[in-house]
């Protein structure tokens, strides 16, 4: 089992007080905290390897352009997929605006439908609503169960000739629900479609296998997954991705280029139009050897431990709050969502500040779940990750009732 | 709650017993059938929301007022003393007031004139400690200054 006692000693901010207390940091969800290694990756960088990658000739454009690329090595390798298969983007958004705007705008007809469901964040709904208006497709969305699963019995009606896109979230982001996308694309595929996985709430917390999965486009981002923000990755299966026309234009993305044409650069570099964030992507290569030292399936498991362990402690406040999501910690997220018909989960947070506790109090970007599905202004959430211990829990568990003693004073 | 807990006391800023008061107990809050005016704010931020219903005189006085919603207690008790302090009121005076009310969460020093003039609105003067809070307290009243400047504008 992962000791998050050793973990924490890498990461500085863990340290912090807030308020005069110990910093209790349960918003991972939002966004990771960064280890040492990575903040030393950044300043390494700028302080000795500075330069623009791919056509310089000078020993620092060669240095940067190494690191650039084998972190792509590192982090294609995390996914099990070949480096030429994986784009850097800006996150998670940026890499489901990037399929809309490419595969999307030129495979998406007239008549076509979208498979989505109840409970994706606004990321992988958006692009999804503006591509079906633009293209005259319609959106379909698999249901979620009162328990915050999906209700996969109507799969087989729902996913028709028709359909030519699956969109789903691996893992729910405001629910923590793990979703069973290998069976997913299974089906997807034997309909027809083809299948993009939002991935940014499961790469970081379980192993992910995009040749096991089979899905043909994977989203992700580095922030939540110990790495800087400003940098995530698109995977797309080689046969698609070489259809695909690239969204932005300009310089690296181009092989030759007269006054009148331009020829495009070869796969990936021709989606990575301009200089890229190299300092980020470097760092990001630094995260996923951090996340590999550890071990995903630890990763996993030690989270489904204090996600047991948490679901234990709350269950002694179940009088006053109310918790979402999968009973069965094996098929959820480390993500406890509650609402508290007393107290609004703004209030909550504000409260919880005060004791150190920084959670989210929210719609988690996923309005359609949050006030559609379960009927709610807003929920308050909980998110761990490795570096978070019982002791964190029982705190949470401890201000969570001085917070009600306080409000029904 | 224990007086010995400084992090809390630092709260009772922000949680008076008026504003919880008014979150449990909200003043006109009801549908009003018929209203002259309407407006609906909403902050996408945290969910909060806030239908504000008035019935004018001729003289432009607030004759009657309701609201109806759900969010947060410093959105929704903000709403509730809105409605008691506005009632009777030339609209005219209610957008004072609200300008008022602006610079008190802003943490703007205020005459104690002008204080007297925003009543119980005084129990949201710690909102000014809270930054990200002051969206939540002034919502309903930029929802009011919606409903007024579109009655305007008609």
């Amino acid at each position: 089992m992962l000791n998050p006692k050793e973990i924490r000693k890498d990461f500085p901010i863990l340290d912090l007080q807030v308020y005069g207390k110990p910093l209790v940091y349960l918003d991972n969800a939002a966004t990771s905290q960064k280890p040492n290694q990575v903040i030393d990756t950044l300043t390494t960088y700028y302080r000795n390897y500075n330069s623009n990658v791919h056509r310089g000739v000078h020993s620092l454009s060669i240095k940067a352009t190494e690191l650039y690329e084998s972190a792509r090595e590192k982090i294609a390798k995390f996914i099990n997929a070949q480096s030429d298969s994986l784009i850097y983007t800006k996150g998670t958004t940026d890499a489901i605006n990037l399929v809309a705007h490419s595969w999307g705008v030129n495979n998406i007809q007239a008549g076509d439908e979208i498979l989505l469901t109840e409970m994706e964040h606004h990321s992988n709904l958006v692009p999804w609503q503006i591509l079906a208006k633009r293209n005259g497709a319609t959106l379909k969305f698999i249901p979620v169960t009162e328990s915050g699963m999906l209700d996969l019995s109507q799969l087989n009606t729902l996913l028709t000739s028709k359909t030519k896109l699956v969109a789903i979230t691996q893992m729910s982001n405001a629910l923590g629900t793990i979703n069973p996308v290998k069976e997913i694309c299974k089906q997807g595929h034997a309909a027809g479609a083809y299948i993009l996985i939002d991935g940014a709430q499961s790469v970081p917390h379980m192993p992910v296998d995009v040749e096991d999965m089979d899905c043909d486009f994977l989203a992700f981002s580095s922030h939540k997954m110990l790495g800087p923000t400003g940098i995530g990755c698109l995977y797309i299966k080689k046969s698609i991705l070489e259809t695909m026309d690239p969204v932005n234009h300009g310089g690296d993305m181009v092989k030759e280029v007269t006054l009148n044409h331009a020829t495009w650069n070869d796969l990936p570099i021709r989606f990575e139009a301009g200089t890229p964030n190299i300092a980020d992507a470097i760092a990001f290569g630094t995260a996923i050897d951090y996340l590999t030292d550890l071990g995903m399936d630890q990763v996993q498991a030690y989270e489904e431990h204090l996600t047991r362990y948490a679901l234990d402690v709350v269950k002694g406040l179940s009088e006053n709050f109310i918790f979402y999501g999968p009973p069965n910690p094996a098929e959820r997220g480390a993500i406890i969502s509650f609402h508290c018909p007393e107290i609004h989960p703004h209030d909550i947070g504000t409260i919880l500040d005060r004791e150190g506790i920084a959670i989210r109090a929210g719609h988690h970007c996923a309005m359609p779940l949050v006030n559609g599905r379960l009927g709610l202004p807003a929920t308050a959430r909980a998110s761990f990750y490795v570096y978070n211990t019982e002791h964190e829990v029982d705190v949470l568990a401890a201000s969570l009732k001085t917070t009600l003693q306080y409000f029904n004073r | 709650m224990s007086s010995s807990n400084t992090s809390f006391n630092e709260l009772d800023d922000i949680y008076q017993d008026i504003i919880l008061d008014h979150y449990r107990h909200p003043r006109n809050k009801a549908k009003m059938p018929d209203p002259d005016l309407v407006s609906r704010g909403f902050n996408p931020f945290c969910g909060d929301e806030v239908i504000l219903m008035i019935k004018l005189s001729t003289e432009n006085q607030i004759n009657t007022i309701s609201f109806t919603g759900q969010g947060c207690s410093i959105s929704q008790a903000s709403a509730s003393i809105l409605t008691e302090l506005i009632k009777g009121k030339h609209i005219k005076e209610t957008m004072e007031i609200s300008n008022m009310f602006r610079n008190l969460v802003k943490g703007l020093s205020i005459g104690d004139e002008e204080l007297d003039k925003l009543g119980e609105l005084e129990a949201l003067k710690g909102v000014s400690k809270f930054p990200v809070r002051i969206k939540c307290a002034l919502l309903p009243w930029s929802t009011l200054e919606d409903a007024i400047s579109t009655n305007k504008a008609s």
